[in-house]
């Protein structure tokens, strides 16, 4: 019972950075029609910055801040100069660019930082946290909370200022939204900086669980895409839970299904991305699409 | 007319010069044209699937792996001549891709895109998890079969020449295939598919069929490789391989079979440029080359050489149109 527990703890934790990379994608799902098949490398990128400002001796909290402005610049003039182009093109043209990107941020950082892997700190203590019989890992507990801290502000700006209910209207009705004076293609680089500083967020709080490299990404990707698919593609707080609920899943199913184990770990996220298309593939808060002919 | 004097010219000057190839550069240049060659059927498979019928894959990684392990396995553990691996791949990987067209028919677009993704990332888990039937991640040595007896040619030259037939065969196939009925009914789909169901196509057997058909091609060329390469291992067909075939199918051109063998010189030349540029990050200078060409030929090659073309012909003859209205 005490093992179980933690599990579940420990896939909230993992889980909740699940949800924190299927928000990324959904936030530019929503807004733009795109999966970007780069977020997880972008998000690797902002990891490494941090990993950098962190071996030059800056605190971790100023580090994680500074690498969260980065990563929004980042993400901002990405869109404007990468995407921007490409807008209006055929899905398949923009999917090539996302994953042009995801190449060149992959072999650029193996070129500038190796393939080694590196430890990355957690700024959470190494003692475990006793409730009762049970020990919770310090990381996870907090990894958890600044995630939910990250979503909480997130909710706040989009809910309760202009910005984030200007954002809401471009990415709902661009033609209309322009007609009011909003300027769409700037919401929309917004969306992208947004996405990719939820996704440096995400980066460092894994890392200390996974080890830093350059492919750190590449199975939390297709979780996100799962735990996005579970709840839907077009709904963030979906996306969340979704990843929370993939997250214990996830840990429940390496622990006692012993055929499984470790092993198969992608085969699971690939079977639970199928299983939910197949039987709800709107995920469970998604809006089902419905097309005039 | 003189439209298809001059491309049927041009096929056969391509033909006669892959035919005189092997005679006159080095084995190891000529191994990277059977590596084209492969890739080209595998890229013609993909194309079918997305440029024709409007469906997404970036799994193809998996049916490539299925038809490589088919031969692998079928050599190696059950002393099968290789002759006759080759369209067992190909009938199971008809069968693999037509089983997961069924959940496919579902899934539109973006949400193909990721089933297919995910499916890909699985793969060399998969295939490292069956140990005693892959091999594990030492995967498994093959030996490269000669010519037959009486037929004056090294193992690589027998190679080349067995992969071009069978890529012509397979394009002449497919040419047939899309030129028809079945093949209006696949375009129609990928147009129009509520038009296409009004008309009477089955659109869900169609789909599903042409699912199964472009993962038979890949299988087909994953069978070769195997045969080729006389070595297959899980790692080497992982999400990348999938990746290196859709920006084949992107850079080819979308809807042209002709454009595959564009492509299949693009993937299996450009990244070894790339590491002339830069021995330290060559797949950058490929990312940066990837999203050049979609910038500046989004058409792809074929396309962008239609275009031309198009704009050449007409500079010639200034438009008749415009001169009969006048007069």
């Amino acid at each position: 019972m005490d093992i179980l527990l933690q599990q579940i703890v420990s896939g909230l934790a993992t889980g909740g950075i699940y949800g924190s990379v299927a928000l990324a994608l959904v936030m530019i799902y929503e807004a733009t029609d795109i999966v970007n098949f780069a977020q997880g490398q972008m998000a690797v990128v902002s990891t490494y910055i941090a990993w950098s400002l962190l071996n030059a001796g800056v605190p971790y909290w100023a580090a994680f801040v500074a690498t969260l402005a980065v990563s929004f610049v980042g993400g901002l003039l990405l869109e404007r100069i990468v995407i921007r182009p490409v807008e209006g093109a055929p899905v398949l043209t923009v999917v090539i660019v996302c994953i042009g990107l995801l190449v060149i941020f992959n072999s650029a950082l193996g070129w500038v930082y190796s393939y080694i892997q590196k430890p990355f700190p957690s700024p959470f203590p190494d003692r475990p946290l006793r409730v009762g019989n049970v020990y919770f890992g310090a990381h996870d507990i907090g990894a958890l909370a600044v995630t939910i801290l990250v979503l909480i502000a997130l909710y706040c700006f989009f809910q309760f200022t202009t910005l984030g209910l200007a954002m809401r209207a471009a990415a709902q009705n661009p033609t209309s939204s322009r007609l009011c004076g909003i300027r769409v293609g700037w919401m929309l680089a917004i969306g992208w900086g947004l996405a990719s500083l939820i996704g440096a967020v995400a980066g460092m709080m894994v890392a200390p669980i996974v080890t830093l490299d350059p492919n750190m990404m590449a199975g939390i990707l297709i979780y996100a895409f799962a735990s996005a698919t579970l709840g839907g593609f077009t709904s963030p707080g979906g996306a969340v839970l979704g990843g929370l609920i993939v997250g214990v899943i996830e840990n429940l199913v390496g622990t006692y299904v012993h055929f499984i184990g470790t092993e198969l770990k992608l085969t699971v996220a690939l079977a639970m991305i199928l299983i939910v298309l197949l039987v709800r593939p709107s995920g469970l808060f998604g809006r089902t699409a419905v097309h005039r002919v | 007319m003189t439209g298809r004097v001059l491309r049927s010219g041009l096929l056969a000057a391509a033909l006669v010069l892959a035919v005189a190839l092997p005679f006159t550069v080095s084995n190891f240049r000529m191994f990277q044209f059977t590596q084209v060659f492969i890739y080209a059927i595998a890229v013609l498979g993909l194309n079918i699937l997305i440029g024709f019928n409007g469906q997404f894959s970036l799994g193809h990684s998996a049916f490539y792996a299925i038809g490589a392990y088919t031969a692998a396995i079928m050599i190696d553990r059950w002393s099968v001549p290789y002759g006759w691996t080759i369209p067992t791949a190909g009938v199971l990987c008809l069968v693999a891709g037509f089983l997961f067209g069924i959940p496919a028919l579902r899934l539109e677009g973006l949400y193909l895109a990721l089933a297919t993704f995910a499916l890909a990332l699985s793969v060399p888990q998969i295939l490292k998890y069956f140990e005693n039937w892959t091999g594990g991640s030492q995967g498994i040595v093959l030996t490269k079969p000669g010519a037959p007896a009486g037929i004056p040619l090294n193992p690589d030259q027998w190679l080349y020449f067995l992969t071009l037939a069978i890529l012509l065969v397979l394009f002449v196939l497919a040419r047939n295939l899309l030129a028809g009925r079945t093949g209006r009914a696949i375009v129609a789909i990928r147009d129009n598919p509520i038009a296409a169901e009004a008309m009477g196509v089955n659109t869900a057997l169609y789909k599903s069929l042409t699912f199964g058909v472009s993962a038979a091609y890949t299988g087909v060329a994953g069978a070769l490789s195997a045969i080729v390469i006389a070595y297959v291992a899980p790692d080497a067909f992982d999400v990348f391989l999938s990746i290196t075939f859709l920006v084949a199918v992107v850079v080819g051109g979308l809807a042209s079979i002709t454009g595959a063998i564009f492509g299949a010189l693009f993937i299996q030349f450009v990244p070894n440029w790339a590491q002339d540029i830069s021995k330290a990050a060559p797949w950058a200078i490929y990312g940066v080359l990837l999203i050049g060409f979609m910038y500046a030929v989004p058409r792809g090659i074929v396309g962008g050489l239609r275009l031309a073309a198009a704009r050449w012909s007409r500079r010639r003859e200034p438009a008749p149109a415009t001169e009969s209205s006048r007069g």
